[in-house]
């Protein structure tokens, strides 16, 4: 079961990556862990998601917290905080 | 009702069309927020906002339907543009119509707190120094916080 990432924003530039369907390993439970899961993607990974404070995450479109569940997520945005209005 | 386009916005043309017919409404309030130019030490060429499509708009539903939840509202709109905007343009309106002015002016300051801090959308700079991802202000969320005691 694959799952859709999608990044925004300044996470989008410096990852280089807008879209990807990843193939979530099965130790990856929750939003903490997904986190640190990214770091170890690479240079640029590591760089944006060791900045762990400022990264927002929203499962199948709602915003999550650290501790959310990943069971059953279908899409999960990487974003830096919003900015609209 | 909510919009997430590109196109601009007619204020007037809005309101007018949110009370037609309408004699239950004795106040509406409406909100523009408009690109800023940083001034002579920070002039601005353009705005781009990002967005994420389908979550924006379950987003801004939810704020509106959480307004609606906490005061009597006869109408709400919600516009939020996207796309490269120049400074002086229209980027987001709110408009609240309610029977009475309380209502009316709090639900669109609480809808304009949420959506700023919640719906999501992401500013880009482009100036004399280049392009600049606008940082969060801290003072949006403690603008959000004085409505959080109420819940």
């Amino acid at each position: 079961m694959t799952v859709k990432f999608l990044y925004f924003a300044w996470v989008r530039e410096q990852t280089g990556i807008s879209e990807e369907e990843i193939a979530l390993p099965p130790e990856v439970k929750d939003v903490a862990g997904l986190i640190a899961w990214q770091r170890e993607r690479g240079p640029e990974f590591a760089a944006v998601f060791g900045r762990d404070e400022i990264i927002r995450v929203a499962v199948d479109r709602k915003h999550a917290l650290r501790d959310t569940t990943l069971d059953g997520a279908r899409e999960i945005a990487f974003f830096p905080p919003v900015t609209g209005g | 009702m909510i919009r997430v386009q590109k196109e601009d916005f007619d204020i007037g043309g809005e309101v007018d069309a949110l009370r037609k017919g309408r004699t239950d409404i004795g106040a509406i309030v409406s909100f523009t927020g408009t690109v800023r130019d940083g001034g002579a030490d920070n002039p601005l060429s353009s705005m781009t906002l990002e967005h994420y499509a389908g979550m924006t708009e379950q987003e801004l539903e939810r704020i509106e339907k959480e307004a609606r939840r906490r005061w009597p509202l006869a109408e709400t709109l919600i516009i939020h543009r996207y796309g490269t905007l120049r400074p002086g343009d229209n980027i987001v309106l709110v408009i609240t119509a309610s029977a009475h002015r309380q209502a009316a002016f709090e639900a669109a300051s609480f809808l304009m707190d949420y959506l700023k801090t919640n719906a999501p959308f992401w500013k880009k700079e482009t100036g004399a120094d280049g392009e600049s991802w606008v940082e969060a202000k801290d003072g949006d969320d403690a603008a959000l916080s004085r409505w959080e005691a109420e819940d």
